[in-house]
């Protein structure tokens, strides 16, 4: 089976871009599973079970949903195993910009948008600069010459991904990505796997439930925001 | 890459002053007298890269690529597309296209057929190059050659660009700015000088003038499109360029046309417009997923075209006499 972790902001097109590759797959007669990590609600999975296909759901609550991804993705691996799926996509919310559920050895996609603006894609984080593939949703609705500037700005922040277009309405680029969906390689178990990049520390007493302010309330990993002088 | 680590911080940035946007990118500041770019990197602590979410080696791995890529764009022209061979595949119900298709450099194509044909489809296969991998079994080819699969995710070499009705600007810039930036993303040096022409070309096509001060989200539908047109000729690497539905925009597309075919693009476009579609060389008729047939237009066509614009004229004309206020009772 082929695990494939799909990140990115949110509403950027992960869903609308994997219905459409999902709808190929099937074309091709592979059985494909989605997984979604979400923080607070989600209604992906309804999207997912409308093209047939088994869907499980994973909310997170309080913690980032990129921790809570890699303490249950194994698990998730398992289910697709005893269904015998060919194809196990993991969409996740991309929620803090510094989290990523890209794992050594499994095919990771990033999906942003033309309409994040030009600065965007230096302000995404592990989750875009250790993709292998970087897609590009909503380039029916801006100009050209917008699409190629953001296409250089992603290659500024990833030099080696595969940056590819595709619309998430119309399917276009879809079939493309599809068959570099079906070059992934097979990812037999996750056990002793590695992260590509480590997720941030987050274990200050805030983490843990704190909610007054102050000195007196900070425990554990703190870090200070460093201000500079100013003029006035 | 080796040699760009041990060069001086101040001498790298004034012979490659590109390198400093870069770094900022990921939050470092090149600030540091004295220093080679290595024992910089070197020096900065370890959670200082856990913060900015890439570690050494990929951060090196970018700046190559960053390099590489500066370096193709300032050194080797792109490989001079000069015609594409579309080699049919099958229709929807698998019945044989027997096409094959010579397009080349300066000439208008036009597609036509009902909702749902594969216009569209068509368009697609062109852009990825399709080598007998996409729905309709189409082969792609460039200068009579496979192309090379890796081109299909180049940047500096994409094959097609698309224009269509849908598109706007959503960028917060002005104008000048604008190009200016499309211009720096392709590493172009004089930029001044296209700014000034390709605000000039859109002002030729675009009904009401603006400047290069007009913020791009503040441009009417006929001056943005007339933007996209006239940007798309002049710094555009892509040979092709795909219009889907230009018909409305509001501009004048005789002038666009010849604009980008001036400019040596293959230029396709999918309409229902009959002037449109006449002025084109030729026109693909599409049906059921496949190319039915291939009209070359002909001169009693090309006498009819004309007569079309006086008509298109007149009805120009009746508009600018109802907007004015004035009635229209000749008979
Ligand atoms: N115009 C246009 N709209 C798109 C495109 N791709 C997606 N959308 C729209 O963008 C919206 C968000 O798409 P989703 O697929 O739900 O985004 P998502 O990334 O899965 O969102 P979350 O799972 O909530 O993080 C939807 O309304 C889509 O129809 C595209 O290529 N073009
Ligand atoms: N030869 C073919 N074999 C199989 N499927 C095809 C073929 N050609 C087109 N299709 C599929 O048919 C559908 C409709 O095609 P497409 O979107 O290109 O139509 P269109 O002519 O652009 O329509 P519209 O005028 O509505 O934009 C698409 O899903 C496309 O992939
Ligand atoms: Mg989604
Ligand atoms: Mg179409
Ligand atoms: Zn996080
Ligand atoms: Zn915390």
């Amino acid at each position: 089976m082929k695990l494939i972790t799909i990140s990115g902001p949110p509403s950027s097109g992960k869903t609308a871009v994997l219905s459409n590759v999902i709808k190929s797959l099937k074309a091709f007669g592979l059985h494909a599973g989605a997984v979604k990590y979400d923080c607070l609600a989600t209604e992906d999975d309804a999207v997912f079970r409308a093209l047939g296909i088994p869907v499980q759901t994973g909310l997170s609550g309080n913690l980032c949903p990129d921790h809570y991804f890699v303490s249950n993705i194994e698990e998730c691996l398992k289910w697709g195993f005893s269904l015998n799926l060919d194809v196990l996509v993991s969409e996740s919310a991309g929620l803090c910009n510094r989290c990523s559920p890209h794992i050594k050895g499994v095919l990771a996609v990033c999906v942003i948008d033309n309409l994040m603006g030009v600065a965007t894609p230096k302000k995404i984080g592990p989750m875009l600069k250790f993709a292998d593939i970087v897609v590009i949703t909503k380039g029916d609705i801006v100009s050209q010459a917008e699409r190629e500037v953001f296409a250089f700005q992603v290659r500024r922040a990833n030099a080696k991904a595969k940056i590819m277009h595709v619309n998430g309405i119309t399917g276009q680029g879809a079939s493309e990505l599809t068959s570099l969906f079906l070059n992934a390689p097979d990812t037999p178990k996750l056990d002793g796997e590695i992260l590509r990049f480590s997720m941030p520390a987050a274990l200050c007493s805030y983490c843990l439930g704190e909610t007054r302010i102050g000195m007196e309330h900070q425990l554990g990993n703190i870090k200070r925001i460093k201000l500079k002088q100013e003029q006035l | 890459m080796m040699t760009i680590l041990e060069k001086q911080i101040e001498v790298l940035k004034s012979e490659v002053p590109q390198v400093t946007d870069f770094f900022s990118d990921y939050g470092i500041i090149l600030d540091d007298g004295g220093f080679t770019l290595g024992e910089y990197l070197e020096q900065l602590p370890e959670d200082f890269y856990e913060d900015i979410g890439i570690d050494q080696v990929t951060l090196l791995e970018n700046l190559d690529g960053f390099l590489n890529q500066l370096n193709l764009l300032q050194n080797t022209e792109a490989p001079k597309v000069s015609e594409i061979t579309i080699i049919g595949g099958h229709d929807k119900t698998g019945n044989p296209e027997h096409v094959e298709l010579k397009l080349i450099r300066g000439s208008v194509t036009s597609i036509v057929g009902p909702t749902g044909s594969g216009k569209s489809r068509l368009l697609a296969d062109i852009e990825w190059m399709a080598q007998n991998d996409t729905p309709t079994g189409r082969i792609i080819r460039v200068n009579g050659k496979k192309p090379d699969p890796e081109l299909r995710f180049s940047l500096e070499y994409k094959l097609v660009a698309q224009l269509s009705q849908n598109m706007n600007f959503v960028m917060d810039t002005k104008v000048a700015e604008f190009i200016a930036m499309h211009a720096e993303s392709r590493m172009i040096e004089n930029a001044e000088a296209i700014v000034v022409d390709i605000i000039a070309q859109a002002n030729l096509l675009a009904g009401e003038s603006f400047t290069g001060q007009t913020p791009v989200t503040a441009l009417s539908g006929g001056q943005s499109r007339a933007l996209m047109i006239a940007d798309t000729a002049f710094l555009s690497t892509s040979p092709v360029v795909l219009i889907d539905e230009i018909e409305n925009a509001g501009i004048d597309r005789k002038k666009a046309l010849s604009l980008l075919v001036k400019k040596e693009k293959i230029v396709l476009m999918a309409t229902h417009d009959p002037i449109l579609a006449l002025m084109a060389e030729q026109r693909l008729i599409i049906k059921n997923g496949g190319i039915h047939k291939i009209i070359t237009t002909t001169a009693k066509e090309k006498e009819n075209l004309a007569r079309l614009e006086e008509l298109d004229n007149k009805l120009m004309s009746l508009r600018t006499r109802l907007r004015s206020g004035e009635l229209i009772e000749e008979s």
